[in-house]
């Protein structure tokens, strides 16, 4: 296993966001995306696997509350797009779910659970761009924790969560893990 | 030539013994000999052999000495406790004229480490066609008395029976290499559970038995003697027990190798295990080790074949069939008759050395170690056990299947006429 | 899984439950407007062909080429083989130049396993099939079309073929697509019946983990699908069977032999076919027979296998998940 992923959230974890504010927080990125968007009326969400898809899937049931019209839900697997693909063995495939009606010409938001260094959204990029030329794409994440390495910025962010690189920040989700919840623990040292 | 005590070794395997060598002959067997005068081998614990016989060495001189000649052949067998090697006739030119087989008769002489005792071919070629001049090799300075196409098969029943009736007419013996040709075609390895799996052609049991079965009938009809090379199957070794029941004159040899190995070691598609006859089942080498212990197979005999490095190092159906096994004989008939309590190590000398000789009618070899008798010697650290090191070996080839594996026994001296051609594992 | 596929029978189910999910994801690529993925740049893979098969190196091929990687195409005829260049040289040849992986196709049982285990290169080898031995990418896609046909596409995910009766007709002795499925189908839990003249049987058969029967029509009506396996007209001549009309009329599938089968069954072929011999043209020409859509579900299986072998530091560890973590 990778040294990233040995690196366990250790046992002193606390939360930094509760299910109720993980609900309130995707209710005011659909808002914003409603006002940003005029109408959020192109609107495609692509959640990144796999709790990306999970928060997209909530966002897009908001923003149907709001609009009252059926706002399009996929989901973009990047895998085969990362860029440290040889420094892991191959990863098993998520899938890749694209609306019927494409991307060509909407405004594609991706949906992901934590922002860091910005390398899944580099590739999430790559990705779309073989799919489809959507009129623009913006990006929303429940945490962004910091610590870019390449020049990309959130769109819509839950909570900005400054962070250390000893810390880790783990998303749970009911739909994964049985119960909503923001953890920001300390890092476990690699064996 | 000086004289020689080889002290306190057990002779035949029996209770220790002194042996007196006076130039090339045995001049006295006892206990508490006077070594005054002599060179002086302390052999205690060690067991001490008559010279060893193989009815069945491939030297490949002339023709192909990128993987052996005379002289680094006889250096081999000399290193394996041989004195005395028959060597095949599928050489190029196919030794199937006076002129080849005198050629290799006198190479032997000349190498000084082990006689040789040349194989002259049944037919021409060995193309199983036409009758080779049996007579005259027979009459040549080589005195050819064993004829076999081994390698191929004298398939045709009507060549066969007459070579078996035409060398009656000077005591000569065809050695069969029983393999039907047509069961055999594309055949690569033993046709069974394995082959099966590994996709390889199979090479049934019973292409080989056939033919005994046949040649059996054959020689009992005409009244010759036969001699069946490397058996390989349970099946063989039921045809020649029932033959020899009848009072069918045939003899049988096996290899060391049929003795040890099974087809399971193809799994690895490496093709030191490639050999013909190939490989067979535990069962078959349990009967082959049977029928050696009560006499059913007569001899263990090598077919010593070697083969440059590049015909085994490649895929499995481009590889050339056969492995080296001077060196390794003893240690392997140890390992598989003698340590395991099938065989003692009289036993030994008779299936490696009196029956041999017997069968090749070889003269000055295979006798008993007593006095007067020619002193063609084997000495054997039977208490030595070592990994197979096949860079150590004395032939030219390198292609054995036991590289890496422990194995028993070491022949730490050999005597040809009472001229050491081995001292402590070391050719002289 | 291992650094090399060599034999269907090294895969465990989870391996091979591995590939056909991957295959799954790959088969979605076709679908897109770009049919290509940067999975494999940088990596060369030669295609070391020493018998004809252009179906099989064109299937490679694609595979190679959607997943970005080099492709080099190395095939005997004209090359320094003719000329008695060896494997091991002809391969050290192609190491030498900086190969990634070696797919290799050769008329020696055994020749890719020598390839991957003497010591002769560090490369990855694939079997693209060798002699009567092993195609284990042939029978990676055959399962992959008997679980999309009889499970389905999206609940077939994570599945295996665990009770799927399959029968495979024809000349087994020697066909490695019936060995590699054989060992496949066994390891994926279907049960497996041939089906042949005793002649085109190897002896030593029934050590397989299947079932052998000579009559056809008995095994149709139990069997959720029936692979035909190729029948050459040269086996006449070495007596495997008397005639071509007797072989298709004891062991060949026809429309009313079809019809016997259950509804749900599929008809399967490796191709190419013989028509007239093994299977009839109206049964290779109805819907139930999956022969065409095998060919397309070969490319989605060998991108599976070259990005699970090749994609990462290390060949795929089966069932590892990764945690997500930021």
């Amino acid at each position: 296993m990778d040294k990233q992923n040995a690196q366990q959230t250790g046992s002193e974890a606390r939360p930094v966001l509760e299910g109720p504010d993980i609900a309130r927080v995707l209710t005011r990125i659909a808002h914003e995306i409603v006002e940003r968007a005029k109408g959020a009326d192109d609107v495609v969400l692509l959640g990144i696997p796999t709790r990306g898809v999970f928060l997209a899937r909530r966002l897009a049931a908001k923003l149907e509350q709001i609009t009252e019209r059926k706002v399009p839900v996929g989901s973009l697997d990047i895998t085969m797009y990362r860029d440290d693909l040889r420094m892991h063995p191959p990863r098993a495939l998520a899938r890749t779910e694209i609306p019927g009606d494409g991307i060509d010409g909407r405004l594609v938001v991706l949906v992901d659970d934590v922002l860091f260094s910005g390398r899944t959204i580099r590739a999430a990029l790559d990705a779309l761009n073989d799919i489809g030329r959507p009129r623009a794409v913006q990006l929303a994440v429940l945490v962004d924790r910091g610590h870019r390495e390449l020049p990309i910025r959130a769109d819509y962010v839950g909570k900005n969560l400054p962070t250390s690189l000893r810390e880790t920040v783990k998303v749970l989700l009911a739909e994964e893990d049985g119960r909503d919840t923001v953890l920001l623990g300390a890092k476990r040292t690699a064996q | 030539m000086s004289k020689i005590l080889i002290r306190g070794a057990k002779v035949l395997g029996g209770e220790p013994r002194d042996v007196l060598i006076d130039g090339g002959t045995i001049t006295q067997v006892g206990t508490g000999l006077s070594g005054e005068g002599a060179e002086v081998v302390e052999a205690a614990g060690r067991v001490l052999l008559p010279g060893l016989v193989d009815l069945h060495t491939h030297l490949r001189e002339p023709g192909r000495e990128d993987s052996e000649t005379v002289l680094t052949g006889t250096r081999a067998a000399a290193s394996g406790g041989y004195t005395n090697v028959f060597a095949m006739a599928n050489t190029f030119p196919v030794a199937d004229t006076a002129g080849v087989v005198e050629q290799v008769w006198r190479l032997g002489q000349e190498s000084g480490y082990c006689d040789v005792q040349p194989i002259g071919a049944v037919t021409v070629g060995l193309e199983g066609r036409k009758l080779a001049e049996l007579g005259a090799m027979h009459e040549s300075a080589a005195g050819v008395t064993v004829f076999s196409d081994d390698g191929k098969c004298v398939h045709d029943a009507v060549i066969m029976r007459r070579a078996l009736e035409y060398v009656k007419a000077f005591g000569g013996v065809v050695a069969q290499h029983a393999q039907e040709p047509r069961l055999t075609e594309g055949a690569e390895m033993n046709e069974g559970v394995v082959s099966a799996q590994l996709g390889l052609g199979g090479w049934p049991a019973v292409a080989e038995e056939s033919v005994i079965a046949r040649d059996v009938l054959l020689a009992e009809h005409v009244g010759s003697r036969v001699h069946i090379c490397h058996l390989s199957t349970a099946g063989s070794v039921e045809i020649v027990r029932w033959a020899k029941s009848r009072g069918i004159d045939v003899t049988a040899e096996v290899t060391p190798h049929h003795l040890l190995l099974t087809d399971e070691l193809v799994r690895t598609y490496n093709p030191v295990y490639k050999v013909n006859p190939p490989l067979r089942t535990e069962r078959d080498v349990m009967a082959l080790r049977e029928a050696l212990a009560d006499g059913t197979i007569d001899i263990v005999a090598t077919d010593h074949a070697p083969h440059p490095h590049e015909d085994k190092d490649c895929e499995w159906a481009a590889a050339a069939m056969g492995m080296v096994g001077l060196e390794t004989a003893l240690s392997v008939v140890q390992e598989t008759m003698v340590d395991t309590g099938l065989l003692d190590w009289a036993g030994v000398a008779d299936r490696m050395s009196f029956e041999p000789a017997r069968i090749g009618r070889a003269t000055g070899h295979g006798r008993p170690v007593s006095a007067g008798e020619p002193a063609n010697l084997t000495l054997v650290d039977t208490a030595y056990r070592g990994l197979v090191d096949p860079a150590g070996f004395a032939s030219r080839s390198r292609n054995t299947p036991y590289e890496g594996r422990e194995l028993p026994g070491r022949v730490t001296h050999t005597w040809l006429r009472g001229k050491a051609t081995l001292v402590d594992g070391k050719l002289t | 899984m291992q650094r090399h596929l060599i034999s269907a029978a090294d895969l465990t189910r989870d391996d091979a439950v591995l590939i056909l999910d991957t295959a799954e994801e790959m088969a979605r690529v076709a679908d897109r407007p770009i049919k290509k993925l940067p999975t494999l740049r940088g990596r060369t893979v030669v295609n070391l062909f020493f018998e004809d098969s252009t179906r099989t190196r064109i299937s490679f091929e694609a595979a190679e080429k959607r997943l970005s990687a080099d492709v080099i195409n190395f095939t005997a005829k004209g090359s320094s083989v003719s000329k008695g260049e060896s494997l091991k040289d002809t391969a050290q040849t192609l190491e030498a130049m900086g190969v990634d992986a070696v797919v290799i196709r050769h008329g020696a049982s055994g020749a890719p396993y020598r390839l991957a285990t003497s010591g002769w290169i560090d490369a990855h080898v694939i079997n693209a099939g060798d002699g009567t031995h092993q195609h284990p990418t042939q029978a990676l896609l055959d399962a992959f079309t008997m679980r999309r046909r009889l499970v389905g596409r999206d609940a077939g995910l994570g599945q295996d073929l665990s009770g799927r009766r399959i029968t495979i007709v024809g000349d087994v002795l020697h066909s490695r697509v019936a060995r590699s499925n054989v060992d496949l189908l066994h390891t994926l839990g279907a049960e497996v019946t041939l089906v042949a003249p005793p002649t085109l049987l190897p002896v030593g058969v029934g050590s397989w983990p299947c079932e052998v029967s000579y009559d056809l029509d008995s095994t149709l009506t139990k069997s959720d699908a029936v692979m035909m396996l190729r029948v050459q007209r040269e086996r006449m001549n070495a007596a495997f069977f008397p005639t071509e009309r007797e072989y298709s009329r004891r062991y060949g599938l026809d429309g009313e032999r079809m019809a016997r089968m259950p509804g749900h069954a599929i008809v399967m072929h490796p191709g190419p076919m013989v028509r007239g011999m093994e299977i009839t043209a109206d049964v290779a020409d109805s819907d139930r027979c999956t022969v065409i859509e095998q060919v397309t579900n070969g490319v989605s299986i060998r991108m599976a296998v070259l990005y699970l072998l090749l994609g990462g530091n290390e060949p795929a560890v089966t069932h590892a998940r990764t945690t997500e973590e930021k």
